[in-house]
C-alpha cells in the first residue's frame, strides 16, 4: 500500500485534491446569502464571498477588504455547496480568519485591496486551500511555489470584458510552451530570474544603505527562506510543469467573464473551468445568466445549445481597457 | 471493453488517467461519457468525484438519470466515489439531490464537516487490502441494507457493494494507488465469463 497519510504532502494532497473536485464547474461571486441560495439553485459549483462585486468596487472605490464574517456565517450556513472567500494580497490574518470560520477555499485577490506590497502569503501555513491569480507564467509559477493549491487568469475583473482573460491565458501557455525544450541548466536560470521578485526589496534597502556596489546577503528574504533554496523550490515547480505540461493543479479563468460564450471560450481555451463575478448579479436576470453559464461551460461545445440560453439574456455593461484602473497590477 | 467516466463535472481526467494506465494489463479502454449514447458503448461506468447537486441537476437534464438506472438494472457496472457514491444510493436526506436508489445506503452529504475536515485515513478494504484514503468533504454512510460492507472506518461504511454496484465515499483516483480500480475492472471481467460460460 501506498501510505500517504504519513508523507508530508499529505496537506497539499487535500488541498490540490479540493480544487480537483471543482473542474467543470462555474464558480460564482455572491455577497448574501440569498445571492449564495440563487447560486447554488443554478447549478454553481462552489461560491465566492466578497463584500462587493468587482463592478461596484471599481465605481464605488475605497479599501476593498474580505468579506465581514457575519455575511461569510450566514453564506456558510445557506448552501451545501463549497464556500470560498476573497483575502486581501498579503494579509496573513485575515486569512487566518477566514480559515476559522470555516470558509473552504480562500482567493487571495488582486479585486481586493492589497495589505501587503511586497509579498503574498505563504499559503503553506494555512489548512484550507488557497486560489491565487496569475497574469503570466512567472505569476503562476511563483504562486505555485507558495502553495496555491489553484491558479487562475486575473483577467480584468468588473468590466465584463474577456480580452485580459485571454491574454493571461495565452501568456502562461506560452510560458509552459517554452519550457519543452529547455536544459536543465537553462531551467534553473529561468528559476532564478521567476525568483527575482523575491529579493527586490533586499536590493532596495541593500541600495539605500550600501550604494550599488556592495549587495547585502540574500538571506531571510521569504518566510525565513534565502534567495537560492526559493531558487531551488521554483526549479522544482519549473521541471514538473516540464513534465506534465501544464500547469500542475486546476486552473480556472477569472476576470471579465459576462456571457455563457465567454465561459465556453474559456473551457474551449483549455481551462478547467470558470468564476463569474460581477457577470451574474450585475445581471438582468441573475438565475437565468447562472444557470446559462453553468450549461454553456458544462457543454461549451455544443454551439446551438450555447445560442438558446444566450437568447433573451441582458449581460452586464462592459468595460474598455483604456482609461481604467487595472486591478490585475496589483501583485505580481 | 470500455469503461466509462461520466464527464459531467469533479475530477473525471483522475479516473481516466487510472482506467488507461490499466488498458493493457485488463484490455479495457477509458471512454468520457456526455451523453445516452456514450452510455451505449461501455460496459462500466464511473461516477467521479465533484459537486453531488451540480451533477445530479446536469444528468436530469440531459435525460441520463433514468437510463444509468434503467442499464444499471439491466447488468452495467457502476462504481460511485464521493460525490457518485451519494448519485448511487437510496436516500440522500438531502431534496437538492435524489438518490437513484441502486444501492441501499442511507448517506449524509459534508457529513464530516467542512475542507478543514477533510483527511487520509488507512483502511482495511476487504478483497483488496489495506488503501490510503482520501476524504474529502466526504459523505458518510449512515446505514446500509441488502449490501456487503466493504470498509469501514470509525464504525461506519465508507465502501459498500450491491451485487454490480460499487459505492465508495473517498477519492481513490487521488492517489497513485490503482487497487480499487483494478477491483473493479475484475468484477466486470467476472461477470462477463460467466456469462459467456453459461450461453455455451
Amino acid at each position: 500500500m501506498l501510505d500517504l497519510k504519513t508523507l508530508k504532502f499529505g496537506d497539499e494532497l487535500l488541498k490540490r485534491g479540493f480544487a480537483k473536485m471543482t473542474k467543470g464547474g462555474v464558480i460564482m461571486d455572491v455577497t448574501t446569502a440569498e445571492q449564495a441560495k440563487i447560486a447554488e439553485k443554478s447549478g454553481a459549483v462552489a461560491v465566492m464571498a466578497l463584500e462587493r462585486v468587482p463592478a461596484d468596487i471599481r465605481k464605488e472605490g475605497g479599501v476593498a477588504r474580505m468579506a465581514d464574517p457575519l455575511k461569510i456565517k450566514e453564506i456558510l450556513d445557506s448552501v451545501s455547496i463549497p464556500v470560498m472567500a476573497k483575502v486581501r494580497i498579503g494579509h496573513l490574518s485575515e486569512a487566518y480568519v477566514l480559515e476559522s470560520l470555516g470558509v473552504d477555499m480562500l482567493d487571495e485577490s488582486e479585486v481586493l485591496t492589497p495589505a501587503d506590497p511586497f509579498y503574498h502569503i505563504n499559503k503553506k501555513l494555512y489548512k484550507v486551500p488557497v486560489v491565487c491569480g496569475a497574469r503570466t507564467f512567472p505569476e503562476a509559477v511563483r504562486r505555485i511555489f507558495e502553495g496555491a493549491a489553484m491558479i487562475r487568469t486575473k483577467g480584468e475583473a468588473g468590466t465584463g470584458n474577456i480580452v485580459e482573460a485571454m491574454r493571461h491565458i495565452r501568456a502562461v501557455e506560452d510560458g509552459i510552451y517554452i519550457l519543452r525544450d529547455l536544459t536543465n541548466d537553462e531551467l534553473y536560470k529561468v528559476a532564478e530570474n521567476i525568483s527575482k521578485t523575491y529579493i527586490s526589496l533586499r536590493d532596495i534597502t541593500s541600495g539605500e544603505l550600501l550604494g550599488n556596489e556592495n549587495k547585502l546577503p540574500y538571506d531571510n528574504v521569504y518566510y525565513d527562506m534565502d534567495y537560492k533554496t526559493i531558487n531551488d523550490n521554483i526549479f522544482r515547480v519549473l521541471k514538473e510543469i516540464k513534465r506534465m505540461r501544464r500547469l500542475p493543479l486546476v486552473n480556472f479563468a477569472a476576470g471579465g467573464v459576462a456571457t455563457p460564450s465567454d465561459a465556453a471560450l474559456m473551457m474551449k481555451m483549455g481551462m478547467d473551468g470558470v468564476f463569474v463575478g460581477s457577470g451574474i448579479f450585475k445581471s438582468k436576470n441573475p438565475e437565468k445568466m447562472a444557470r446559462a453559464v453553468v450549461e454553456a461551460t458544462e457543454n461549451y461545445e455544443d454551439y446551438k445549445s450555447i445560442a438558446d440560453v444566450s437568447s433573451g439574456l441582458e449581460g452586464m455593461e462592459g468595460l474598455e481597457m483604456e482609461n481604467i484602473e487595472k486591478l490585475q497590477d496589483r501583485g505580481n | 471493453m470500455n469503461i466509462g467516466i461520466l464527464n459531467i463535472q469533479g475530477d473525471v481526467s483522475e479516473h481516466y488517467d487510472f482506467i488507461k494506465k490499466l488498458g493493457k494489463k485488463y484490455g479495457v479502454s477509458p471512454l468520457l461519457v456526455k451523453n445516452n449514447n456514450d452510455l451505449n458503448n461501455v460496459s462500466g461506468l464511473i461516477i467521479p468525484g465533484g459537486e453531488s447537486t451540480v451533477i445530479y441537476n446536469i444528468l436530469v437534464k440531459n435525460n441520463m438519470y433514468d437510463n444509468i438506472i434503467n442499464l444499471n438494472k439491466n447488468g452495467l457496472y457502476i462504481m460511485g466515489t464521493c460525490a457518485g457514491a451519494i448519485i448511487l444510493s437510496e436516500d440522500t436526506s438531502d431534496i437538492r439531490v435524489k438518490g437513484m436508489g441502486l444501492i441501499d445506503i442511507k448517506i449524509k452529504r459534508n457529513a464530516y464537516g467542512r475542507q478543514i475536515n477533510s483527511f487520509i485515513e488507512n483502511i482495511y478494504i476487504k478483497h483488496i487490502g489495506n488503501f490510503s484514503a482520501v476524504f474529502i468533504r466526504a459523505p458518510e454512510i449512515e446505514e446500509y441494507k441488502n449490501s456487503e460492507l466493504l470498509s469501514e472506518y470509525n464504525n461506519k461504511p465508507v465502501f459498500v457493494r450491491n451485487k454490480n454496484v460499487l459505492a465508495l465515499t473517498f477519492h481513490p483516483e487521488l492517489t497513485g494507488d490503482s487497487s480499487i480500480h483494478e477491483y473493479f475492472i475484475k468484477n466486470i471481467l467476472e461477470n462477463e465469463a460467466g456469462s459467456n460460460h453459461a450461453q455455451q
